[in-house]
């Protein structure tokens, strides 16, 4: 059983839903960002989502887009994010770390040079934005040879079919994306989301997350009730962004222990 | 022979192409493609697409032997393909009508589009308005400054023009936005895509229409010479002008395609925008596999360009086959050369060319110059130089 399939299993007996966090690698400076994927942990985070920067971040709103650039100011590309990873295990063997990105990087390694050094850094999980199945098969291929979870994203526009041929290459968990849009577009319609959470059940036995446009604890909660994980991206981004080097660890400590409470009274 | 067939079902050309896209857009291109596939053979579509080539942008476009020209070069007869006198000035406009002519039969009362130098843009405001559609174009914001009179024009002409302020403020960044939108606004809106690049089915849709160009030189050059030129040479930076000339020929023998990217400062200084030619890695962008001028990381890197159309990282994926199956060579001007053949053309045959078409005409020169005077080397002359009089005046340090 990997990583992410044992904390659902436990989460799952304990009635609870995972909290993920997101934050993008070396935002806003490379040194802090270990440190933050602790400071998560302690606060509630089930996995963590961390996000390779990439020059051109295509489905990702301004909040996101601008941690990318911040990131790429030092330089921190797909290297050494495995590095961070790495340098993460060592005092964290538990949690679930799961690679949010994009594709170019990944080709610029090669997809088996990248999985032997993910899966070297301990990484359990890789979200392509822009790998649909149907382009990824040997990739897929590559990091389930190394128990690594390929996590695939169904939008509200994907039809049932599609969502066959989805869950069919994923593992580890789907992550359904909440609204039509870029990362932290707007607020999610729950009633709806509900909908397509209870359908792509219907499909497959993976747990379901939901992210993008969750912004506050009160939509984190409602969220939660639904879905088997609950993604912030953006909302972490921004509390990142607000700080200063002093207050930061603390910042994010605060709103990540608001969420928790969220999602755990749900 | 076995006839040129591409691209596969699902938009590759061996390697490249493909359809590299968040999942919210793979139903939005499913349904483009059924669409494209059902009325790129319907008669009324074609009659109608036909009809506005004709009446609206005056195809076909002549094709003229510029003699002062080839004279002067002392070689190979240099003929051209006049797309500079189509309506709006350039090629784009052969493409952006296909595309808003579809998005009309989709029932998209909205189409955005991406421009860098403006000319897609201002010929997807021109379409828009003839057609009463919404009209929203992305722009790098560096490129809003660089290109003021083209981003007027499309206001004039209804369209809302949006600065992107994010990463290089450029084309590749346009584009990002604009996908950014069409992710958003996919229920209602047409992404019209001005080159040969992004997913599938774009680079095989633009590529059908802009292959007119194609289409018409070979009877054209029949008519005039009763036979065909010996080298088709066109610029390259998405490349859908020399995909529009190129296409048509591909299973013509003894025809050589050559493209022409931009050097930019000279392709020693890595400050260019010629990824086919500098050999860059192959790796994915805006929806497909390509060659694309990147650093070790997969980051893409900015390009340098005189021109603002070829300032472009990538490369349409056709061309990335084309060369590897050696069908078409491709080779890079610097500024300099192309500014050389911009003043050349002015001055010998009364033709002001656009930045991009000067550098297909640099190295029409120097290859013409190999050849014999009986030889016939045909350029795409892919737009008028109108819009770059002012960076032209700039190099000059003359204030207009």
């Amino acid at each position: 059983m990997s990583r992410i399939q044992s904390v659902f299993a436990t989460l799952k007996q304990q009635s609870k839903t995972a909290l993920i966090p997101y934050i993008t690698a070396g935002d806003p400076h490379p040194k802090f960002t270990v440190s933050l994927m602790h400071t998560l942990v302690e606060n509630g985070a089930d996995m963590i989502e961390l996000g390779v920067p990439f020059s051109d971040p295509m489905a990702d709103g301004p909040v996101i887009q601008r941690a990318s650039e911040r990131a790429l100011l030092h330089k921190v590309g797909l290297t050494a994010v495995l590095e961070m990873v790495k340098t993460f295990r060592e005092t964290d063997q538990n949690t679930p770390i799961i690679l949010m990105g994009y594709a170019n990087p990944i080709e610029a390694i090669g997809a088996v040079a990248f999985a032997d050094r993910a899966k070297a850094a301990d990484v359990d999980g890789v979200i392509t934005v822009d790998y649909p199945p149907e382009e990824c098969g040997e990739f897929v291929k590559e990091l389930r040879a190394r128990d690594i979870d390929p996590v695939f994203l169904l939008s509200p526009t994907t039809e049932p079919k599609r969502v066959e041929l989805i869950v069919n290459q994923a593992s580890g968990f789907v992550y359904y994306v909440s609204l039509k849009g870029v990362t932290g577009a707007a607020n999610l319609d729950i009633v709806e989301v509900a909908a397509r959470v209870a359908s792509i059940r219907q499909q497959t036995n993976l747990p379901v997350g939901v992210g993008f446009g969750i912004r506050d604890a009160a939509t984190a909660k409602a969220t939660a009730a639904i879905a088997d994980a609950v993604v912030i991206g953006s909302r972490m981004v921004l509390a990142i962004e607000a700080s200063n080097e002093g207050n930061l660890l603390s910042n994010v400590a605060t709103l990540m222990a608001e969420l928790k409470t969220a999602v755990d009274a749900a | 022979m076995q006839l040129y067939d591409m691209p596969d079902a699902r938009g590759h050309f061996g390697q490249y192409g493909g359809t590299f896209v968040a999942e919210t857009l793979v139903e939005a291109l499913e349904e483009l493609r059924l669409m494209y596939e059902k009325y790129q053979h319907d008669p009324v579509f074609l009659a109608e697409y036909a009809y506005d080539l004709k009446h609206f942008v005056g195809r076909p476009s002549p094709i003229y032997h510029a003699k002062r020209l080839s004279d002067k070069v002392g070689g190979a007869q240099i003929y051209l393909k006049r797309e500079d006198l189509n309506h709006t000035g350039a090629h784009k406009i052969n493409n952006t009508i296909g595309q808003a002519l579809l998005a009309k039969r989709m029932g998209k009362p909205r189409v955005i589009a991406e421009t860098g130098a403006g000319q897609h843009g201002v010929a997807t405001a021109t379409i828009a308005a003839r057609l009463g559609l919404e009209c929203v174009v992305y722009m790098g914001s560096e490129d809003v400054k660089r290109q003021a009179p083209n981003v007027f024009r499309m206001k004039l002409l209804g369209a809302t023009v949006v600065p992107v302020e994010s990463g290089s403020k450029t084309l590749k960044d346009a584009l990002n936005e604009a996908m950014r939108d069409w992710v958003t606004n996919v229920h209602n809106t047409f992404y019209i895509i001005g080159t040969v690049a992004g997913p599938h089915p774009y680079p095989m849709m633009v590529r059908d229409f802009q292959a007119v160009i194609g289409i018409e030189a070979k009877e054209q050059m029949i008519e005039m010479v009763g036979r065909q030129p010996d080298a088709v040479v066109a610029c390259v930076g998405g490349g859908s002008n020399a995909m529009g000339i190129f296409y048509p020929y591909i299973d013509v023998p003894n025809v050589r395609l050559i493209g022409v990217e931009a050097a930019g400062l000279g392709m020693e200084t890595g400050k260019h925008a010629a990824p086919l030619t500098a050999n860059s890695p192959v790796g994915v962008l805006h929806g497909n596999r390509t060659y694309l001028m990147q650093d070790n990381d997969g980051n893409i890197i900015e390009t340098h360009s005189i021109s603002a159309g070829l300032d472009y990282p990538g490369v349409g994926p056709e061309h990335a086959w084309l060369k590897d199956i050696k069908r078409a060579e491709y080779v890079a001007v610097t500024d300099d050369e192309a500014m050389a053949a911009f003043h050349n053309l002015c001055r010998t045959e009364g033709i002001i060319p656009a930045l991009e078409s000067s550098h297909a005409l640099a190295y029409a020169e120097k290859l013409a110059k190999t050849m014999s005077k009986d030889k016939i080397v045909l350029v795409n002359l892919s737009g008028r130089g109108d819009k770059d009089i002012n960076t032209v005046a700039k190099l000059a340090n003359i204030t207009l």
